[in-house]
């Protein structure tokens, strides 16, 4: 009976033995003990670079790809340094991340959001990702982008463009450092009504998801703002690769500009088929008949050949720009691989940048601390002039390229000329824009 | 009106490339009776044997022009092909007609792969179930699909199309409509007259020749012309070969329409194959018919108009499902298909 009698000392060396019992489990795992999902416990820390290297935006996650291994070997402290040496912080010394070595790990999004997810949660519980980063396509970024949220991961944005990805999906756990359909619309629009005129009449094929959505919305408005009349919008599925049976009815549609709200494979098949209908020779309403690409990128430029001279799109980044941080990355890619990078690979490498150096800022891996470090973080030195993480949505302000494809390339590389640098006070809008409605982006979830 | 006469035109262009796939298919299964899931590879195959003769053309060779600088910097390099550097205008003759001369490299290598298939896989899988052939035939098709992206890349690949070709013809005015409301591209007709070309070829063949006779026969009865003492099975791998050889070529002048990427066999396949089942499992008239008509009903479903009509009583798009849609119909209303003998493939 005694035995059963608790004294002050008793109860408490019991509860404690209890308590560490209990808590076991747990400490035994070092994730956990750091409070956070995949906390690096050795000498290593890996990321995740989840992009499509099959699908119809293969090419852009190609050189995706090629741009993380470079940033990843400058945060290790090979190479020349990259866009390291022109970045306004000072945080990355070339020591891989917090003093760890960075590894990485890599996945086929396959350009489809239910692959994208399986292989992000693969990286996640198999490898340890403690950071997942990629894209090529919004429907997967957000996918992606959600999932990262409920695991309690970072999710660095690779080339995503719709308005959704920091609109009515944003997450708190995902920053995104590329541009937006809005701000390509607010770009191009001006520029198309000072070149092609206010009375024109626009037929759209756009892409059937979100990205195409949003893009397309959003072009409609500003260049309907401007004038334009827009005739017709026709939706086309992602794996549609012979565009000829949408291109036709364009003819008899009384447009005189057709604007592709397509991108990778899609936008060379499209605009290939556009140009064999023999479109670029047509004259509608009295007017030379135009296409636009609001979205362009180098990689397309080069697949749709010498289609793409003369027309006019935006772009995040161009090689071409003279720029010091534009002129180191271009160096060292160039070095690298014999050619230059395209805007994919510049924004992932910025983004593999900035994600180590607000760790590096923070002190720590953990996710919540990442995201306050990269909250309002203002910098310059990577290839876009003055920049912003705006804290109420993770969107990336910066200047917006209007191009234009060139006339006369002096290599097989110069296939787009920078026609305008749009400030970014004229592309910027309000968290609370209509095209931006909806969702919330929450709290940050640290995991575990 | 002449939009529809156009979205005619479009279709039975589309309808080329699935007629030429299945009548491939549908040869093999009337002739060896196996359902060969890698057809779709050969079309495949026979494209990147352009992307190869195309790349062996630009094989360069490089000087450097100390007056120009290349994007680092550096002297630029200056590539002349081999081929122009040799043979002047002949060989800019040579490049800009790389489709049409891949043709001559596409037939004999074609052959040979359908007759290796074959001999090496194939006829082990004659007397195991259909789902047996599908299985082995579709990871074959895999096979090849990686093997040439190891090669070649992930990355669509351009072909060079002959300058003369790359405009567009104003088609309408033959036929009584306005100029320039029905254009349609001139490599597309030439693709469309091709394919033409190669199917009546493939059926004057078989009809008008012995070999043709025997191979008909052989379809109709394999025991009964065994028996006469003629070597059926060493005709039908002749067939195969063929059959390779028109999904090759097929492939070869696709390179001109769009550009080839490893998985463009696998995108052909499968509405092919319902093409195939849609004609008729066996009936060479019923999968050329059905292609055609196919790629007429997917192109009609693409237009604005009909996705309006669509739209508006309240149903998604259905340019990407028509093909599956029409099947599904064909298939409850006729199971043999459109042209398909009774009996075969009904149960």
């Amino acid at each position: 009976m005694s035995n059963l009698i608790l004294n002050r000392r008793k109860l408490l060396s019991t509860g404690a033995a209890v308590g560490a019992g209990l808590s076991m489990p747990t400490i035994l795992t070092a994730a956990s003990h750091a409070g956070y999902t995949n906390a690096p416990n050795g000498s290593t820390v890996t990321l995740g670079f989840n992009v499509p290297q099959t699908g119809a935006y293969a090419d852009e996650g190609a050189d995706e790809l090629r741009a993380y291994q470079l940033a990843v070997k400058h945060l290790n402290g090979e190479g020349d340094g990259g866009m390291m040496n022109t970045f306004s912080s000072n945080a990355l010394q070339g020591n891989g991340i917090l003093g760890k070595q960075v590894t990485y790990v890599t996945g086929d999004t396959q350009t489809k959001s239910d692959a994208a997810r399986a292989s992000a949660q693969s990286m996640i519980q198999k490898d340890g990702a403690v950071m997942i980063t990629g894209g090529s396509s919004s429907g997967v970024a957000i996918a992606v982008q959600g999932l990262c949220q409920e695991a309690g991961i970072i999710f660095m944005a690779g080339l995503t463009h719709s308005n959704d990805t920091t609109g009515k999906d944003k997450k708190a756990n995902g920053f995104r450092h590329f541009f937006n359909g809005y701000m390509s619309a607010a770009a191009l629009a001006p520029v198309l009504a000072d070149r092609y005129g206010t009375d024109r009449k626009a037929y759209h094929l756009t892409a059937d998801y979100t990205w195409g959505w949003t893009q397309q919305a959003s072009i409609a408005a500003a260049t309907e703002a401007t004038g334009w009349e827009t005739v017709a919008n026709v939706l086309t599925p992602l794996t549609t690769t012979d565009f000829s049976s949408y291109v036709a009815p364009v003819l008899n549609s009384g447009a005189d500009v057709l604007v592709l709200n397509h991108y990778g494979g899609n936008m060379i098949n499209s605009l290939t088929s556009a140009v064999q209908f023999g479109l670029r020779d047509k004259m509608v309403n009295g007017k030379q008949f135009e296409i636009v690409v609001p979205l362009y990128s180098r990689l397309m430029a080069k697949g749709a050949g010498e289609n793409v001279k003369g027309i006019f799109g935006s772009t995040n980044w161009h090689w071409s720009l003279q720029d010091e941080g534009s002129k180191a990355f271009v160096q060292s890619f160039g070095q690298e691989y014999g050619f230059p990078p395209s805007q994919a690979a510049h924004t992932v490498y910025c983004q593999t940048l900035l994600y180590a150096d607000a760790c590096e800022r923070a002190g720590t891996f953990n996710p919540c601390g990442v995201a306050e470090a990269l909250e309002g973080f203002q910098f310059s030195g990577l290839g876009n002039g003055d920049v912003e993480y705006r804290a109420d949505d993770h969107q990336c302000f910066k200047d917006v390229l209007v191009v234009k494809g060139k006339e006369n390339p002096t290599s097989e590389f110069d296939l787009l000329e920078v026609v305008e640098v749009t400030p970014r006070a004229q592309v910027e809008y309000e968290p609370d824009n209509e095209f931006f409605a909806g969702g919330s982006l929450g709290s940050c979830n640290p995991g575990m | 009106m002449d939009a529809i006469f156009l979205q005619i035109l479009n279709g039975l262009d589309k309808g080329s490339a699935y007629a030429l796939i299945a009548l491939g298919l549908t040869l093999i299964f009337g002739t060896l009776g196996v359902v060969n899931f890698a057809h779709g590879a050969l079309f495949m195959v026979g494209a990147f044997i352009a992307v190869t003769f195309s790349k062996v053309l630009e094989i360069s060779k490089v000087t450097v022009d100390p007056d120009k600088v290349d994007f680092l910097g550096n002297p630029a390099k200056i590539k002349v092909p081999y081929v122009v550097d040799w043979f002047g205008s002949f060989g800019d003759w040579i490049i800009d007609y790389t489709i049409p001369i891949s043709l001559l490299f596409a037939i004999p290598v074609m052959i040979l792969i359908g007759v290796i298939m074959e001999r090496g896989l194939i006829r082990h899988f004659y007397h195991r179930p259909h789902a047996d052939q599908i299985l082995v035939t579709f990871g074959l098709a895999i096979v090849m699909g990686e093997l040439i992206k190891l090669w070649f890349g992930s990355e669509s690949i351009p072909v060079h199309v002959p300058e003369a070709y790359k405009s567009a013809l104003d088609i309408g005015v033959w036929f009584g409509f306005e100029p320039g409301s029905v254009i349609y591209p001139n490599w597309r007709l030439v693709y469309f007259f091709f394919s033409v070309i190669v199917l009546s070829g493939v059926f004057a063949f078989l009809r008008f020749t012995t070999f043709g006779m025997v191979v008909r026969a052989g379809m109709a009865d394999r025991e009964t012309v065994g028996l006469l003492g003629i070597n059926i099975n060493k005709r039908f791998t002749i067939m195969f070969g063929i059959a390779a050889a028109v999904a090759g070529t097929a492939g070869v002048m696709y390179t001109g329409v769009n550009k080839p990427v490893f998985h463009m066999g696998m995108d052909f396949l499968v509405l092919s194959f319902v093409v195939v089942v849609v004609g008729g499992m066996g009936s060479l008239r019923g999968a050329v018919a059905a292609g055609f008509l196919l790629g007429i009903l997917e192109s009609f479903a693409s237009m604005p108009l009909v996705k309006d009509a669509i739209a508006a009583i309240g149903l998604p798009s259905i340019d990407q499902i028509i093909i599956y849609l029409v099947a599904v119909v064909i298939l409850l209303v006729r199971p043999r298909g459109l042209m398909g003998k009774a009996g075969v493939m009904e149960d």
